[in-house]
This record gives C-alpha cells, structure tokens and sequence, in this order.
C-alpha cells in the first residue's frame, strides 16, 4: 500500500516535470519573445541584445528551462514583467486563495447536493424524481457557464439585487468582504458540476441496485433503508470518486470565464490578464499551478478509490 | 397430516417484454411444502424454476409481475403481506442460499458483518454475542480458523468458501425452510461433494425443511427425497425421487434422464430433439413439439395427474407410453466405435512446463513464478478423442493455450505431425495454424455478435483456404448440414441462436479449417443436459468422417466417460494417471482419481461419504514430493511428503504415479466399492 501510494506519487511528479516543459516549449514557441514583448515600439536591436542578456535570454533553452523549473521548485517563480515589481508567489497566492475559497464552497455545497439526487435519481429510474433531476441536469450541462451566470446575476443581481452582481472591493479585500461576492459565481459553478456529478452517481447506483448482492440484501430481510444506506451506496459512490475528482480539477481550469462574467479577483482572472498582457513569466506559473493542481487532485482520488475498495486494498498491501 | 409450511397454488408469474406483452416464466405452479421435507425442483436453463424459488420468498425479480395465484403460509398470500411484514418472513423463516454466492456477497463488507447483519434483524443478537454466534456459525460451516475467515472480504475467499458463507448467512436465521438454488454449479466436483455433505448434516439433524433447486439431477438425487420437474413454466412431474428416477413417466423427465452421461458407461447418451420453445398460450402440450410421443390429443393441454401414490404426471398418454420405448429412451444408447482406425500421432507434446510470470517490472527483483504446469507428456492419435481431466487450477486451460500457441511453454516442446510447432501462435505457419483448432467453453464469447454465422463461416476459409465469400458458401452450408442445422442460419447474428446452435457453430467453424486437432476446452459444461448429448454426439459424428484428434478437457468424468479413449488425470499441474479410458475407469485409481470418482454424483448410485476426506480447506503449497499429500487419504507419513512419487506402468498402457504399489491400491480400492 505504502509502495503503492509512493509509486503514484512518483508518477505524479513526472506528470507534472512533463506537463512543466511543455508548458516552457509552448511559451517558448510563441513569436517574439519576453524582451520584445517588454519593450514593444522601444525595440531596437541593441536594445532588444541588451534585455535579452538581462534576462538570460541569449541562453540555450535547456539551461533556462532548468533555471526556470528548479527556481519553480525552489519557490523562486521569478516576477512578473508586465506589473513592475510584483514577485509573482504573493501575486498568484492572493488570487489562488481567492479561488479556492470560491471553488471550496461550490464543491462543500456541490458534491453533498449532487451524490444525493444522484442516489435519489437512481432508486426512482424512470419514474417522477428521476425524469425532473435528469432534465434539470441536463440542462445545467448543456448550458455554457456564463450563461448560467449571467440568468443568475440578472435575477438576484438585477431584478431581485439581493446579492452583488459583480464583484467591486478593493484589492487585498479580506475574505468577508469578499463572501457575498462569492455566492453567485459559486452558484454558478455548482450548478455545473452538480449536473456532472449526479449523472455518474445515478448510473453507478442504478448498477448497484441491480446487482445480486442487493437482491440478495433484500432477500435475507434487510429493511429498505439498510440496503440502500450499507449495501447499495458505498459502492455507489466508488466509482463517483475520479468523477468527483475531475470536476474539482475543473474548478480552478473552469473559473476563467466565471470569473470573467462576475469579476471576480480569481486566478482566472489574473490568467485571462497575463495572457492578454503577455506576461510570460506568469503565464508560465499559472500553467504550472493549475497542472498541479489537476495532478493533485486526481492522484488523491486514485489513492482514496483504492483506500475505499476492499480488492484493491487487500491486493496491494 | 400436518399442515404445509407453504403452499403454493395456481402461481402464474410473467416478465414484460420490451413490446409490451407479457410473457408467464411460470405457470399454473401448484405445490406444497410439508414440514421437514427435502424438495428437489429440477428442470434446464429457461423453465421457469429461479423464477419460482425467488416467489417462494414473496420476490419477483425486475419487470416481473404475478399474473395469478397465491404463495400461502400459515394461511396468508406473501404477496399480500406489506414490505415490512415481508421482511420480517424472509431470512427469518425462508431463508434463500443463492446461485453463485460470489456475487451474492457485498463486496464491501466483510463476511462476518453480513452474517452479523442477519442476526441483528431477525435474532436481535448484536455486539459481543453476535460475534461468538457468527465465529459458531463459521466453524459449524467446517471453516478451520474461523476467527480470520470472519473479517475477510469475499474475493478473497475461494468459490467453496463463499458458499459456504452464503449458507451460514441462511442459517443465522434460524430458518424453517432453507431454499438453495444451485447451490453447487461452478464449483469443483470435490468442493460440490464436500458441501453436499455438509448440507445433509446440518439439514438432517435439524429436520429442516429444504428446497434445492438445480439443473444437476444427480444434486437432486442427493438432497431431495420429492422432486418436482419443471418445463416450460409447468410442473410436468412430481413424485418421489425414488419413483421419479428410476421409473420416469413424462416423455421430458424420460429424455432428460436418457440424455445424462452415465461414470459406469462408455457409451454417449441419448439427445433429446429440439430445443425449449413454445408459443407461451398453453392451449397445448409444450413438450409435444420435441415428443417423440406426441399424437393428435397433445394438441390440448394436459392436466398434471396422479399416476400412482405421491407421483402426479402431466401428459396425456403417459399411461400408453409407459412400456413404449423409443430412440430417445434409456437402454438405446448408441455404443462408440472405439476401434482406433489408423495409429499416426499428430500432436506430440513433449514435457511442457509453463509458468504465469508476475508483471515484467516486478520480475527485476523476485523471480517466484510457480509452475502451472510441469513435465506433461501427451500423444494425440488421428481419430482419437484424448480427455485431460482435473479440476479448477490443475493446468488443463493452461495446457490448451500452450498448444494453441497463446502462452509460451516454459520448457519442452509441442510437435505437429513430427515437426516443431512455434510457441507463439503469431509465428506458426498458416498450415500449422489450420491444424490446431480450439473450441471455447463458452460461445457467447467465442462468436463476434456482430458478424452474420456465414460471415463466421466464411472466416477461416478465407483466412486458411483463400476463398471468396461466393465460394465459401457453398462449404459454408455442407458444414451446417453436418452440424445439423439449416441454412437459413446463414444470415443469423449470434444472438439469436440458443446456447446449444451457438457451439455447433463454433464446432462447424473449427472444422471449416480442416485441422489435425481440435482443442475443445470445457465444450459442453454451459450447456443443458438434452443438449450437451446431442453436441457429444455430433462431436463424435464429426471425428469419425475426420479422423480428428481431439484434445478433450472436462472436469467431468462422467461426459469424459462418454467420448474419451484415453484419459489424463492432471493434479496442480502434473499428470498423475494416464492409460486407454478403460484402465483409467478401473481399478487400481491413483487417490485423486478414486476421489475425484467418488465424488461424482449419479441418479441411481448413493456415493460413500467416507470416501472423501474430511478436510475441506487444503491449500496446496510446493512440496518437493507429491503434490497432492495434503488431501491424500493414504498418504504415507514421512514419505510422500519429501519423495517424488515414482511412475508405475503397466502392460495395458496404464500409468499411475504413486508410492503405494498397483496392488495395494486396487485392494484397498475394491474393498470400498
């Protein structure tokens, strides 16, 4: 079990060195580089030799690509270019704590929400509940993001203006200033992985529910509630887990345009900015956090579904 | 008399189709069950008998619906009892071991905690005393440490085991009737034997009522004394076991039994026609279509009526027939020609060994691959059927993918027709691959739903003749003549065939390609018992105009009994008897095979118990001397353990590889029998 987990979490970190150097080549491969960029209409050759040197432009790209990751590793990340001054940890930590906190809460409200009419979906199959959950969440999936957003903001932002429609603080706001903002783009989000979620939730226990060990269950007199609550939805769920895990992975990549719609000072925001601003350097370390992140998450659903699953488990201890 | 536990009257239950029809699984099932009475309902794949144990609990599974009639105890419908009153019957009063108890069991949760849940609902025993109750229930179940098997999870128990776990979770209801259907299928002859005799001494000393549902007569034979058969959704006979067996009345019970592959004959039993089928209005006989009896009057229905005391029997003529023998009757059966025409070895394996490597990293750094398989050594004659026998895990499959060229033979080599055969099948020529054919035990699989059975056909015509799909159709219907069946199959898809059309088609398809050899694993073990003779009968058929070898691998003795000229006892991957079938079927027997022979249940003979050693859990580790000391009842202290057994062979080509004399073993072997 331990050999296990420490081969996953090897296996994590190569992911992740790949995902680092294209992540570098990508940036790399883009016209114009970072003194270009810098200088804009200044540009003269000699200006343009001289920054590059500066900034170890004129070296081979292994050697900056090693530079770049082990500085990453080391928590150097190097600042950023198009806001003077601004090391880009404190500037990325801000932001990223900001989205986690929205992405915290979407999921906290989300997952619960969505494992229940899941279950519920799937023990009614076919009939009322089921029909208007599947509807409903289909709906929530086909529907892009900021139109989501947008009906939410225009109903209790505009007509109903109980909660902020976008978000206006200072920047270092703390976090309750921040917390009513939040529940919109939350809500949004949620809405989205709700519908992804309770889908997968509803099949896998539709299978459960047609295995021989609940009938089983059923046959040797369990009560409904024992064979829906201790047979059927543990192993329900199992599978829900990676699904789960993939849509929290999603979160901190899909924020972008929720951010965008509400304003929100989020990391997607500030990637949305640094793209636009060309700021490579933390272009590059926002990549690098979001392809952690996804690793991350998703190595934690590998080691908790086999945690979870007794043949596993047993297998690989 | 005293009154039924349960009755059961005018039972019809149904399954919606997809068009909106229902279709009766069951019908018109009348029954009762008296207190401490051993029923045994036997019947093949799609009679109706799952459907109606599973109502013997108040349980209709899925789309099904009750059409009419009652399930009655103490006076009241279970199907008008409320869920919660239901609950507190079931488990409780019926208990049900299920078919396949593998997938009975909760994954998730260990086996103590799902016979612990049985207490605590109905026997209100939790904590403390439910543990020493379950370690009791456990160790009642001849399980020898108790204790661990309690906190295991089912995988990792053996199919054995977890049936065993599946009784002990029925028993810790402390029920009045105890329903078991199939309580054995897909386990080992032994591991069945051995939980048969289990069964009779649990059931036997506590008079309980039991229902052994099964598709095996001789399991019936074994655990029930009234046996009920089922065809089509109807009772068609119900009688005394005794009476029923030995003087069967309805044409189906007659075919069924005439169809049974019989250990003390090698002759190949009788196949019944056809297949179950009918058209679902019961306005007729629904066995008249494959009856060999059948005149006008079986154009109506017939009532199920009293042929003697105890014995009621639904046909109209079974009076007339009874002294009526027919073709499809026992005392026809066919004898083999067992003259062997020509004598050319065409597969020689020369001691194989194979070993299943653990992944290729893992492999770095320990190397404890045990073989599968060790020092076999088989000759395949033309026209000659060779059974390799054993059970689960002995290396039969393991042997059948050396030859077939899917896993590479750690030592030793496979010759055809006296010239090496490439161990990976990817490398051997288009002749050598012609020449080795493989039949699958299960042709669900084996056949690609989406390809036309001309398409099948046409296959390994194109791939081993060159033929076009024009010239290939031609062959394509000589075959399905030869396997008996029409050509309007040609344009069928492989769902729409039954169980039994699905392996001739696979059999056709083999030998399509010409080949010296036909590797059939398991051919017939999924299949019911009227049609397993008739895809014996056309195996054999088809050797005869052939002169194919065949590679016959059964768990089987008695189906083995019925085709094979030349036996392999295989045990832990090391052959332990060989010889023509007759020598191997008599006297003197190496242990494993006396034992596997004693195992093996028939309908008219009663095994003796004390032929099966008590201990039910061996694990077989590697032993420097024989492999099979741990379950041996003569093993010989100090000696089989450490020293390999030497082979004695003697005049009649019969080896057994023992450390006790010929003489020894027939003596103490006659004795017993």
């Amino acid at each position: 079990m331990v050999w296990y987990v420490v081969q996953r979490c090897i296996g994590a970190l190569m992911t992740l060195f790949i995902v680092a150097a294209v992540i570098f080549a990508a940036t790399e491969l883009l016209p114009g580089d970072v003194a270009t960029a810098l200088l804009g209409r200044d540009a003269t050759p000699k200006r343009l030799a001289q920054v590059r040197a500066q900034l170890r432009l004129d070296r081979p790209v292994s050697e900056r690509y090693w530079a770049w990751f082990g500085g990453f590793v080391q928590g150097d990340w190097g600042y950023s270019l198009a806001r003077p001054n601004q090391a880009i940890i404190p500037l990325v930590g801000e932001r990223l704590l900001n989205t986690m906190w929205l992405a915290f809460i979407a999921a906290s409200v989300g997952i619960p929400i969505a494992i229940m009419l899941g279950v519920i979906a799937g023990l009614y199959r076919d009939h009322v509940p089921d029909v208007v959950i599947s509807v409903i969440a289909l709906v929530g999936m086909s529907l892009p993001e900021f139109v989501i957003g947008s009906l939410l903001m225009l109903v209790f932002g505009v007509m109903w203006a109980i909660l902020p429609a976008i978000t206006i603080v200072p920047p270092n706001a703390s976090f309750g200033q921040l917390l009513p903002s939040m529940i919109l783009p939350a809500w949004t989000l949620m809405i989205v992985m709700v519908a992804y979620i309770l889908r997968m939730v509803r099949s896998s226990m539709i299978d459960v529910l047609q295995s021989e060990y609940v009938q089983m269950a059923y046959l040797k007199g369990m009560s409904r509630q024992m064979v829906i609550w201790r047979y059927a939805i543990p192993t329900a769920l199992l599978p829900s887990i990676n699904a789960i895990a993939l849509t929290v992975a999603w979160l901190i990549g899909g924020v972008v345009v929720v951010e965008t719609v509400f304003n929100f000072p989020g990391i997607g925001r500030l990637m949305t900015a640094a793209v636009g601003d060309r700021d490579l350097p933390l272009v590059q370390a926002l990549g690098l956090v979001g392809a952690a992140f996804y690793i991350g998450v998703n190595l934690v659903a590998d080691i908790a579904t086999l945690w979870l699953t007794p043949r596993l488990r047993t297998q690989y201890w | 008399m005293s009154t039924p536990l349960l009755e059961v009257a005018g039972l019809s239950i149904g399954f919606r189709r997809p068009n909106g029809t229902t279709v009766p699984a069951v019908h018109d099932v009348s029954l009762q069950l008296m207190p401490g009475e051993r029923l045994g309902i036997v019947g093949e794949s799609g009679c109706g008998k799952s459907t109606l144990t599973l109502a013997l609990l108040g349980y209709i599974r899925g789309n099904g619906t009750r059409m009419q009639g009652t399930v009655r105890r103490q006076g009241v419908d279970l199907f008008a009892l409320t869920e919660a009153a239901l609950q507190q019957v079931r488990g409780a009063e019926i208990a049900l071991v299920p078919q396949n108890a593998g997938q009975a069991l909760a994954p998730h949760l260990t086996v103590g905690a799902q016979i612990g849940d049985v207490l605590a609902r109905h026997r209100d025993i939790t904590g403390q005393p439910a543990q020493h109750q379950i370690v009791q229930l456990l160790r009642d179940m001849r399980f020898g440490d108790p204790d661990q098997i309690a906190v295991r999870y089912p995988h990792q128990l053996s199919g054995g085991q977890q049936q065993r776990i599946a009784l002990a979770m029925a028993l810790a209801g402390a029920p009045k009737v105890l329903v078991l259907d199939e309580p054995t299928t897909g386990l080992d002859v032994t591991t069945q034997a051995h939980l048969l005799l289990l069964l009779d001494e649990i059931t036997r000393n506590t008079q309980m009522t039991t229902v052994v549902v099964s598709h095996d007569l001789g399991v019936i034979a074994r655990t029930a004394s009234r046996v009920i058969v089922m065809y089509a959704g109807e009772i068609v006979e119900d009688g005394l076991v005794s009476q029923v067996f030995a003087d069967p009345r309805h044409p189906y019970t007659r075919g069924l039994i005439a169809a049974l592959p019989r250990i003390d004959r090698p002759e190949l039993p009788s196949a019944m026609a056809g297949q179950l089928g009918h058209d679902y209005t019961y306005q007729r006989c629904t066995f008249a279509p494959r009856c060999a009896f059948a005149q006008q009057i079986c154009d109506t229905a017939p009532q199920l009526g009293v042929a003697e005391a105890m014995h009621r029997v639904r046909c109209h003529r079974w009076y007339e027939i009874s002294n009526e023998v027919h073709m499809a009757d026992v005392g026809t059966r066919i004898e083999r020609d067992d003259e062997p025409t020509t004598s050319t070895v065409v597969l020689d394996i020369k001691n194989v060994a194979a070993t299943y490597q653990r992944r290729r990293w893992q492999s770095w750094w320990r190397d404890d691959g045990v073989d599968v398989v060790r020092d076999v050594q088989i000759q395949l004659m033309a026209g000659q059927t060779c059974a390799l026998v054993g059970e689960s895990g002995s290396g039969k499959s393991t042997l059948a993918r050396m030859i077939t060229g899917l896993h590479p033979p750690r030592r030793g080599e496979i010759r055809l027709f006296d010239a090496p055969l490439h161990a990976d099948v990817s490398r051997r020529s288009v002749a050598e691959r012609r020449h080795v054919q493989l039949v699958f035990q299960n042709p669900d699989s084996s056949l690609n739903p989406r390809h036309t059975i001309a398409e099948i056909l046409h296959r390994p015509q194109f791939v081993f003749f060159g033929r076009s799909r024009a010239e290939s159709l031609a062959y394509s219907r000589d075959m399905l003549q030869n396997v008996r069946m029409d050509e309007a199959y040609l344009t069928r898809f492989p769902s729409q065939l039954s169980g039994g059309e699905k392996q001739r088609i696979a059999i056709a398809r083999a030998f399509l390609a010409e080949p010296a050899v036909v590797v059939c694993d398991e051919v017939v073990s999924a299949l019911d018992v009227s049609v397993q003779a008739a895809v014996l009968r056309l195996l054999v058929d088809m050797q005869q105009k052939s002169q194919t070898a065949y590679l016959f691998i059964s768990h089987d003795l008695a189906v083995v009994r019925a085709v094979a000229q030349y036996v392999v006892v295989l045990y832990a991957g090391q052959v332990c008897e060989y010889g023509p079938a007759e020598t191997v079927f008599s006297a003197p027997f190496h242990p494993y095979t006396a034992l596997l022979l004693a195992a093996v249940l028939s309908i008219d003979t009663t095994p003796a118990a004390d032929t099966l050693p008590q201990r039910i859990d061996v694990v077989d580790g590697v032993v420097r001397g024989c492999p099979f000391v741990a379950r041996c009842p003569v093993a010989i202290a100090g000696v089989c353990e450490t020293t390999p057994p030497p082979w004695q062979i003697a005049d009649n080509g019969h080896a057994l590889r023992c450390h006790h004399t010929r003489e020894v073993l027939a003596n103490s072997q006659n004795l017993k029998s």
